[in-house]
């Protein structure tokens, strides 16, 4: 438990609109263990990207982080200089992102980009980084690597992008890597293998893993721990496992029975009625309240703290309730 | 409170304009607020010009050549009759440019006005018909773009004037001018509705509507054209200001509006005689509103062109 | 006992995608022209939903599109309840249209922005001169919003007002405007959030049951589809690789292709089973493999796949194109 590499306390991203603030991310916690991967699902407009923006310091002004810290390896960073962010952003943290021809630049070869990136962080000759952008090519699933490196962006597809955009994350040995909505732009049967890679890369290379995705699946397949976030609110973290099967939160629960699985008897999906609240009316007490079949008093007028259930950390007043009874 | 249908309608109309982003992004920009009161006032002293201007210079029986080419009151042989002077017929020039914007705004709106309906329809009929009658359309538009405005306009301008020598100039100058500053401008209108046709034709509302056999005639008019208004009325806008120049610059070569009647422009050139004999006046004050004018109207049109692109806000 | 509503034969679509003529004459090159759809046969029946399932330039949207007159077809013929669509004309073709209708994938774009939504509903009442009266016209929106599960108050306001999901509720409540009997439904809910997404599913069902509708219904996802169909058909680069009743097909998937995006589906059940990854990716569909197109990725193929199409194999539980595949 004690080896920290990231650690998130109380954070809180505003962004000033012409309505007044909006907090897209409400005192949001958590941890992440060295070469762990942490999921953060939720559904469009939850704040999940926007996290994973505020923990590297890419949050677009006007936005801000309005309160909270964000350190990592024990270093404060997230109220450093943007110039200094930068470096620890170019030598520590490795980024993925949905599309991938928005990480590469068309008009470099692969080769240029890979091995420019492995000279700016590693002391090693143009002929050395070559052959360990080959390498990584290989690794990642590229066939002929040594042939294709020379190739251009657009000459690969879909897939092979993706898998070259995160071989360039893994250039610089990165204790982090943040990877956003990764598979959402393929294909099912090309998704589970980019999921594969980069499972067995982030094991390989030590590296900790924040995958910020809208699909759950993707998520079994891949994830330690997952924090479930809900109108910019932690709804429910925990082992992934626990998490899936065993819900707790009355949002997880009702998130998990809404999506179909190819082994689910019955006809009807659970439904969870009503849509998430919008960022700028959202209401005062627990967030999912409105939508919650279990809502008590209390969830109208308070929002609920986190507590402790079982591996998981829950923020629901039932949990809070039934832990005072117990 | 009792209230009937309509004045509800008109309420939330107005509670929409108020609450949208646009009306907002407005008050947020002196500049925009400035150019907009600027506009308004000019646009307002043209339509009352009857009303306001001191002198009507129309008026041939109240001219009288002793009074011609007087300075600016403040001057030291200036009357204070005349607040900007006179010009060399005696008429008052703070009233001649009222007159003349007045003249000047009419031939901008209608020629944009002409432009824009030739050139959305033409650009609504291209982008969604697409194939061949895009392809013509698009090519005679590529033809057009590769003349200046100003050389069509001067084309069209010598041509007709020309042809109908035995007419009344002083009757057709008016249709020649919004013809071929119409003419030379349809062009803008037509691409930039084309593309976002090209854009929209594709979207499922679009096929929504095709998929229950709607004339296609009808789809571009209630589908199509309501959603590709946006980047035309930011064209109108800063077209307008254009227009006024060239129609300023087509009267200030001689084939626009006569003398007798002087738009702005007419105002400049019969000035530019008496610019080099110290009657300054004459020419810089019709220059100044046409400059003042234009700006206000760029400003307006480039504010609008932000405001609507949702991509700076 | 089989009461087929639409049945589509030998449905092939080719695009041209030449660069343009003077392009092609400096550069020398041939036409170029793109398959999408090769030659598919399929049957919809009345009451029941039908699912395309494939992965991007399979062809699927390309059907629905073709079904329903959006697109025009290259080869083959579809039949509507017994009228070929090719032919009628006018008065006919508009009682037609009336009886089929199609729910979009995004909810953001098959709104017109500028409509109020009870302008939008009724659309297709005026087209088809269904109500007679104004009023008449006001009271059904109404009740289709409320069918759809909204409130009859929002028909005033427009279509930015609404979240993803009630924007699809308009679109369906659109569709159903006309009572149609057959509603293609393309991708209607990859573009919401699954809880969403379930809402969604439900209500389409419920309607089914209630006014029974005949589907046919387009997905990439696996589970969203063995949730709503009775019969899938498996597409693959254009041509329809196994079609069999809803259940049996993962029970018993015979193509390879099926197989592998069974295999393809995420664990959610934490059984912690470990499967290899599939193998390549999806061909340029410009310039499709030989023989049967899936044998580069193929783990039973044998140089017969590489040189010949296989062969449509029916059988009581549905039909295969495959040489290899066992059919029980």
């Amino acid at each position: 438990m004690s080896d920290t590499l990231l650690s998130v306390k109380n954070l809180v991203v505003e962004f000033p609109t012409r309505r007044g603030i909006l907090t897209a991310v409400d005192n949001v916690s958590f941890d992440l263990e060295r070469g762990e991967v942490l999921g953060l699902v939720g559904e469009s407009g939850a704040g999940k990207s926007i996290t994973g923006s505020a923990v590297i310091g890419l949050i677009e002004p006007p936005g801000r982080i309005a309160a909270g810290t964000v350190h990592l390896a024990g270093q404060r960073i997230d109220n450093l200089p943007s110039e200094k962010m930068r470096r620890i952003r170019g030598d520590k943290i490795g980024m993925v992102f949905q599309d991938p021809l928005s990480s590469l630049n068309p008009l470099y070869s692969v080769a240029e980009q890979l091995v420019e990136t492995i000279l700016t962080h590693k002391g090693i000759s143009k002929k050395q980084a070559r052959d360990r952008a080959i390498e990584l090519l290989d690794e990642v699933g590229i066939p002929a690597a040594d042939l294709r490196i020379d190739d251009y962006p657009h000459q690969f597809s879909g897939g092979m992008r993706q898998r070259v955009v995160i071989a360039l994350a893994l250039c610089a040995d990165p204790e982090l890597i943040i990877a956003d909505e990764p598979t959402t732009a393929l294909d099912v049967s090309v998704q589970s293998q980019i999921v594969s890679v980069l499972k067995k890369m982030c094991s390989e290379h030590g590296a900790s893993v924040i995958l910020i995705t809208h699909d759950i699946g993707v998520i079994a397949e891949v994830a330690d721990r997952v924090a479930v976030l809900y109108s910019g609110r932690m709804a429910e973290i925990g082992p992934v496992r626990d998490v899936i099967k065993h819900p707790q939160h009355p949002y997880t629960k009702g998130l998990m029975g809404s999506i179909p699985t190819i082994t689910q008897e019955g006809d009807r999906l659970t439904q969870i009625p009503g849509s998430m609240p919008r960022l700028t009316d959202r209401p005062p007490g627990c967030a999912f309240a409105p939508r919650c079949e279990m809502a008590m008093s209390a969830c109208h007028h308070s929002h609920p703290s986190e507590e402790n259930v079982g591996t998981a950390r829950v923020a629901c007043h039932l949990i809070t309730k039934m832990g005072a009874v117990a | 409170m009792p209230m009937n249908k309509e004045t509800g309608k008109k309420m939330s109309l107005i509670v929409r304009i108020l609450d949208s982003d646009i009306w907002y992004s407005f008050t947020r920009s002196k500049v925009t607020m400035i150019a907009a009161l600027i506009t308004f006032l000019i646009f307002a002293s043209a339509l009352f010009a009857p009303i306001i201007s001191p002198h009507n210079p129309f008026d041939l029986a109240s001219l009288s050549l002793m009074d011609s080419l007087l300075p600016p009151a403040w001057s030291a042989e200036g009357d204070p009759n005349y607040l900007l002077g006179t010009d060399d017929q005696g008429r008052d020039v703070l009233s001649t440019i009222l007159y003349g914007s007045r003249i000047s705004l009419t031939v901008g709106l209608v020629s944009v006005a002409f432009a824009a309906v030739l050139g959305i329809t033409l650009g609504l009929i291209a982008g969604y018909m697409g194939g061949r009658v895009d392809a013509i359309i698009m090519r005679i538009a590529d033809v057009q773009l590769s003349f200046p405005a100003i050389l069509i306009a001067l084309l069209i301008a010598g041509t007709v004037n020309a042809l109908a020598g035995g007419m009344d100039r002083e009757r057709s100058a008016f249709t020649v001018l919004v013809i071929s500053i119409g003419l030379s401008f349809w062009v803008q209108y037509a691409r930039t509705v084309r593309s976002s046709t090209l854009v929209e034709r594709n979207k499922e509302y679009v096929q929504a509507a095709r998929l229950i056999g709607l004339h296609p005639f009808l789809i571009m008019l209630r589908h199509v054209l309501p959603n590709v208004m946006g980047p035309v009325l930011v064209i109108a806008t800063i077209n307008l200001a254009l227009a006024v120049i060239t129609e300023a610059t087509l009267s200030f070569l001689g084939v626009g509006i006569p003398g007798t009647q002087p738009s702005l422009g007419t105002m400049i050139r019969t000035g530019n005689d008496f610019l080099f004999s110290g009657e300054w006046w004459i020419t810089l004050f019709p220059g100044a509103m046409l400059a003042i004018l234009v700006l206000a109207v760029n400003l307006l049109g480039d504010w609008l062109r932000d405001a609507l692109n949702p991509k700076l806000r | 006992m089989k009461d087929v509503l639409v049945n589509v034969e030998n449905l092939t679509r080719i695009f041209d995608v030449s660069k343009p003529w003077l392009n092609r004459v400096i550069e020398r090159e041939e036409k170029k022209t793109l398959r999408a759809v090769n030659d598919v046969s399929l049957e919809i029946r009345r009451g029941e939903t039908f699912a395309l399932v494939g992965e991007s330039g399979s062809g699927k949207s390309t059907i629905a599109k073709m079904i329903v007159g959006l697109l025009g077809l290259s080869q083959g013929k579809i039949d509507f309840d017994g009228i070929d669509l090719s032919q009628p004309d006018g008065a006919e073709m508009r009682a037609l249209r009336q009886r089929y209708q199609m729910i979009f994938q995004d909810p953001f774009a098959s709104l017109n922005p500028r409509w109020r939504v009870n302008k939008i509903i009724a659309e297709p009442l005026r087209q088809f001169d269904m109500e007679s009266s104004e009023s008449d016209r006001n009271r059904r929106v109404e009740e289709l919003l409320e069918l759809v599960g909204m409130s009859a108050k929002d028909g005033v306001k427009f279509p930015h007002e609404f979240s993803g999901g009630q924007r699809q509720r308009i679109a369906i409540a659109r569709a159903l405007s006309s009572n149609p009997e057959f509603i293609v439904c393309d991708e209607p809910t990859s573009a919401l959030d699954v809880s969403v997404q379930a809402q969604i599913l439900n209500l389409m069902r419920d309607l089914q049951d209630e006014l029974g509708l005949t589907y046919l219904f387009i997905s990439h996802d696996l589970s969203v589809v063995r949730h709503m169909a009775n019969r899938i058909g498996v597409l693959y680069l254009g041509r329809l690789v196994e079609v069999a009743d809803g259940k049996e097909l993962f029970r018993n998937p015979r193509h390879p292709y099926t197989k592998m995006l069974l295999n393809a589906i995420p664990d959610l059940d934490m059984t912690g089973r470990k499967v290899a990854p599939p193998d390549g990716e999806i061909p340029n569909p410009i310039n499709p493999p030989s023989g049967c197109t899936f044998h580069p990725r193929c783990p039973i193929a044998t140089e017969q796949c590489k040189r010949e199409i296989p062969p449509i194999r029916n059988s009581d539980a549905g039909s295969v194109v495959c040489f290899e595949a066992v059919c029980a």
